[in-house]
């Protein structure tokens, strides 16, 4: 064994068991996982409150209220119809969250069992598997979405359907890398010894050692889908008006940036606390489940 | 060509001190390497030696800091060095050669470009021609063959052994005062092991070069070394020559490491010393005979020939790997791993497989333990045709046949608790207990109890892999090999990733379990004095085939085959090497190897 790394302080003699050392990781974990934490939960407390209460009516024009600047009333100012933001970035982070877990679901949900078999698999089976999610690559996302637009119209629906079946070839890449590296460790031989089936096997020992990376991925595919559901609808594929939506409120700014910034900015800001949050919580919830870096119990 | 040496002194080193930003790993050590000496470090693993060797060479990695003195000839701190100026030395007035030669290799570059470079870089050559000239008569000097075609090979067209050569060769291509090298050969086979120490020892003596030679083998620190330094922990506990250290060693942490490495002594009771019992061990064995002192020999006899059908039979045992196409209309590339193994064991038999990397001694273990498909010839373990078994005859031999891995980190899951570990075998639904498959609570039980045995304690089952240390590690793996109360036990290299100190605790525990269990064990080790020590009958295995095979004492003492006597010969013990009185002396059959 490498001798060039006993500063992280495995000796082997020592009768008691070992303390595990955290160090500064196991610091910066808690802070991860907490600021992550806070802003998918104020993302989160939006949507639910926007069920049951907004300050106005976010579909509601008042032709005299047009484009007022932040206030006491309107505290994020109104848009060219005078409809309030505010109201529109509650009610819009329902729709955000929607396409984000939706995506990511139908993404890891027919992803990873196909990457897993894949790298378990190996041979002519994982050939052919491998060809197919070369075949969805060669497909860009929002193309994919045009044309779903195009056959099933334009809807929330139709948007997080296209860019989900986008976002299968990542994750099944990045489950049968995962995968093969699992696979080629003593304790999945010590499984196979011990008789496991191969169903086992992934269930037990190849998805838990994968789920690291499985996270991370899905925390950049969250980001991902949250842009690319603004893009369809600024396109008029995807939310459709007048339920607001942060990518389309975003897009709609843009003949007002010289005069009317706050149009742009409270829900680029809210988008922003959305996908840094949620890569905050993946990369702090992939250390909480590592044993690890856990501190010792 | 060397630097002028106006002291005696290569090397200075004064409270040395290396921290992390909370701990200290190396506390304050003070020693000296004088020209032309040779200067053992020995330790473990965590206790700070390869700290020590970067700190020197100023590569430490970020996060540590070093401080203290460390001086050469010409007196100038060497920690307070800038970056720049550190450059200059290394590689010209100091050199390393570390443990793995692939790695520390451009695997892009050729060795000779490799070697040259290092002469262009000091200007000690400025033509290229010159440095180029220069190289291949390193290589030569170094003992490859034919260096100049050497010298446009790649890293990965060399072999192990060569690769360590050419290593060598960079690190004294300018004739540094000092070579550092940390565990230089314990990634070779043993008998290049062999021709690289005696290599490292001549080329050394020859330019009056002084050599910190950092490994944890002791065997080897006798063989190559003047004097020694014991490190623990941070701290050296103990100093002096050879003689001084191996025969008289004063400090309790030295005598036990000292006991623990020596396979061929034993305590009152018949098993291997370990640092707890190390107090009764007496180093003064070294002068008696090498054989007297082996006549406590295995504390267990042969196993009795009984006329029962052995439960291990193979004939012509073949196994060949189909390496995907490298070119799209090239054929496939066969590469044959056992070539024609044939092979009985009997029912509490304890044998052992010794060979060389790439020998096929794993290979036969996957093929026994059902993991791997035999491509020809017979198998047949425990009444089960390997070649023809289904998957329901597979899970009844894996009930009655276990393995422990040689790495025990590899080898657990990080993700799994201790008992979800250990109980994994209990789940075959071949295993039954009294005509029943267990249920939760009967598991339970039994890994408690199994891991009791290995001389653990039932609160480990809530624990994860890594809050263990290497030896419980793999005492946790043995508890999951021996948990369903197999019939063969497979181990496959079990203590070569261990510390000397916790290979001898889990050699006793293995002897203690085969006996108790009443195993038959499969010992597959390159490391002829473990084997020797396990197990009564022995079979050298070679290119995936059988060279030699018989009892233990058969092939230790009187061997027939050449390979088998250079083997034996190239493995270094601690009675042997310490026996041998001057050191260093090179075998002329073994200088010129090259493997």
């Amino acid at each position: 064994m490498s001798e060039l790394q006993p500063h992280l302080g495995l000796t082997a003699q020592p009768p008691q068991p070992l303390a595990v050392p955290v160090g500064q990781r196991g610091s910066r974990l808690n802070v991860q996982l907490i600021a992550g934490g806070i802003l998918v939960g104020i993302v989160v407390m939006m949507a639910v409150i926007s069920f049951v209460w907004t300050p106005f009516d976010p579909e509601h024009s008042v032709p005299a209220d047009r484009l007022l600047s932040p206030n006491s009333a309107h505290w994020m100012g109104t848009d060219r119809y005078g409809r309030d933001v505010f109201s529109a970035v509650m009610v819009g982070s329902q729709i955000t969250l929607l396409v984000g877990l939706i995506t990511i679901g139908i993404a890891i949900v027919f992803g990873v069992p196909l990457g897993v078999i894949a790298g378990m698999a190996g041979g002519r089976l994982e050939t052919f598997l491998l060809r197919v999610t070369d075949i969805m690559m060669a497909f860009p996302g929002l193309l994919l979405a045009i044309i779903f637009g195009a056959v099933f119209g334009g809807s929330t629906l139709t948007a997080m359907t296209a860019i989900g079946i986008a976002a299968i070839p990542a994750f099944a890449r990045v489950a049968r890398a995962g995968t093969l590296q699992v696979m080629s460790t003593d304790y999945i031989l010590a499984a196979r010894a011990a008789n496991r089936s191969m169903f086992l096997i992934a269930m037990r020992h190849v998805l838990p050692n994968i789920s690291g990376m499985l996270v991370v991925q899905a925390s950049v595919n969250f980001a991902i889908a949250v842009l690319a559901e603004a893009g369809l609808s600024f396109l008029g594929l995807g939310t459709a008006p007048p339920t607001p939506s942060w990518g389309r409120m975003l897009q709609e700014s843009q003949q007002f940036l010289g005069s009317d910034v706050h149009l742009a900015i409270f829900p680029g800001i809210a988008i922003a606390m959305a996908v840094l949050g949620f890569n905050l919580l993946g990369d702090g919830l992939r250390d909480r489940f590592d044993p690890k870096l856990q501190e010792n119990r | 060509m060397t630097a002028p040496a106006h002291s005696e002194r290569t090397l200075s080193v004064k409270g040395l001190t290396v921290r992390t930003p909370s701990t200290s790993l190396v506390n304050n050590i003070s020693f000296y390497i004088n020209r032309s000496e040779r200067v053992g470090l020995i330790g473990e693993s965590g206790s700070g030696k390869s700290l020590t060797a970067l700190a020197i060479m100023g590569l430490l990695p970020e996060p540590l800091t070093a401080s203290g003195m460390v001086t050469t000839a010409d007196s100038i701190n060497l920690l307070a060095l800038p970056e720049k100026a550190l450059a200059q030395r290394r590689g010209k007035s100091m050199s390393m050669v570390f443990q793995e030669p692939m790695t520390a290799l451009n695997p892009l570059m050729k060795v000779g470009h490799q070697v040259a470079e290092i002469m262009q870089i000091h200007s000690t050559r400025t033509t290229r021609v010159g440095a180029t000239e220069r190289a291949v008569a390193l290589l030569d000097d170094v003992g490859l063959p034919d260096p100049s075609v050497a010298a446009h090979a790649y890293p990965h067209q060399l072999s192990g052994g060569q690769r360590q050569r050419v290593m060598l060769a960079m690190a004294l291509a300018n004739d540094p005062a000092l070579l550092i090298c940390d565990e230089p050969t314990t990634a070779l086979d043993v008998t290049v092991q062999r021709q690289v120490l005696d290599l490292m020892v001549e080329l050394v003596r020859k330019r009056n070069t002084g050599m910190l030679f950092i490994t944890h083998d002791l065997a080897v620190v006798a063989s190559v070394c003047d004097r020694a330094l014991v490190l623990n922990k941070g701290d050296i506990v103990e100093e002096g020559s050879i003689d001084e250290i191996f025969q008289r060693p004063q400090h309790p942490y030295t005598r036990g490491l000292l006991a623990a490495s020596d396979l061929d002594a034993r305590d009152e009771n018949g098993r291997l010393f370990t640092v707890a019992t190390a107090a009764g061990y007496r180093p003064s064995a070294w002068s008696d005979e090498p054989g007297s002192a082996r006549e406590a020999g295995p504390v267990h006899s042969p196993a009795p020939k009984r006329e029962t059908p052995p439960i291990v039979s193979i004939t012509d045992l073949k196994k060949t790997y189909v390496r995907g196409r490298t070119s799209m209309f090239g054929p496939s590339v066969e590469v044959p791993a056992l070539n024609g193994i044939t092979l009985d064991i009997e029912a509490g038999q304890r044998l052992g497989i010794v060979g060389e990397s790439g020998s096929g001694k794993s290979t036969l273990l996957k093929i026994l333990s059902g993991l791997e498909r035999p491509t020809e010839g017979h198998a047949n373990v425990l009444g089960i045709d390997l070649r023809r078994a289904r998957d329901r005859e597979l899970g009844a031999l894996r009930s009655q046949l276990q393995i422990v891995f040689q790495d025990p980190m590899a080898s657990l899951d990080p993700r799994m608790r201790v008992a979800d570990i250990v109980q994994e075998p209990l789940l075959n639904s071949a295993n039954l207990q009294g005509g029943r498959r267990m249920d939760a609570q009967a598991r339970q039980d039994a890994v408690a109890e199994m891991l009791e045995s290995v001389g653990l304690h039932a609160d480990d089952m809530k624990r994860f892999p890594h809050q263990f240390s290497g030896g419980q590690r793999q005492r946790i793996s043995i508890a999951r090999a021996l948990v369903c109360r197999p019939r063969i036990l497979v181990a496959d290299e079990p203590v070569s990733a261990l510390d000397v100190s916790v290979r001898a605790q889990v050699l006793n525990l293995l002897a203690d379990l085969v006996d108790e269990y009443a195993l038959t064990l499969l010992f597959v080790s390159h490391d002829l004095s473990v084997v020797r020590h396990l197990c009564d009958n022995v079979m050298v295995m070679r290119g995936g085939t059988v060279v030699e095979s018989g009892t233990t004492w058969d092939i230790y003492e009187n061997p027939q085959e050449e390979y088998t006597q250079r083997l034996i010969e190239a493995t270094p013990t601690l009675r042997a090497e310490v026996g041998r009185g001057s050191r260093g002396v090179v075998a002329p059959a073994m200088s010129h190897g090259t493997n």
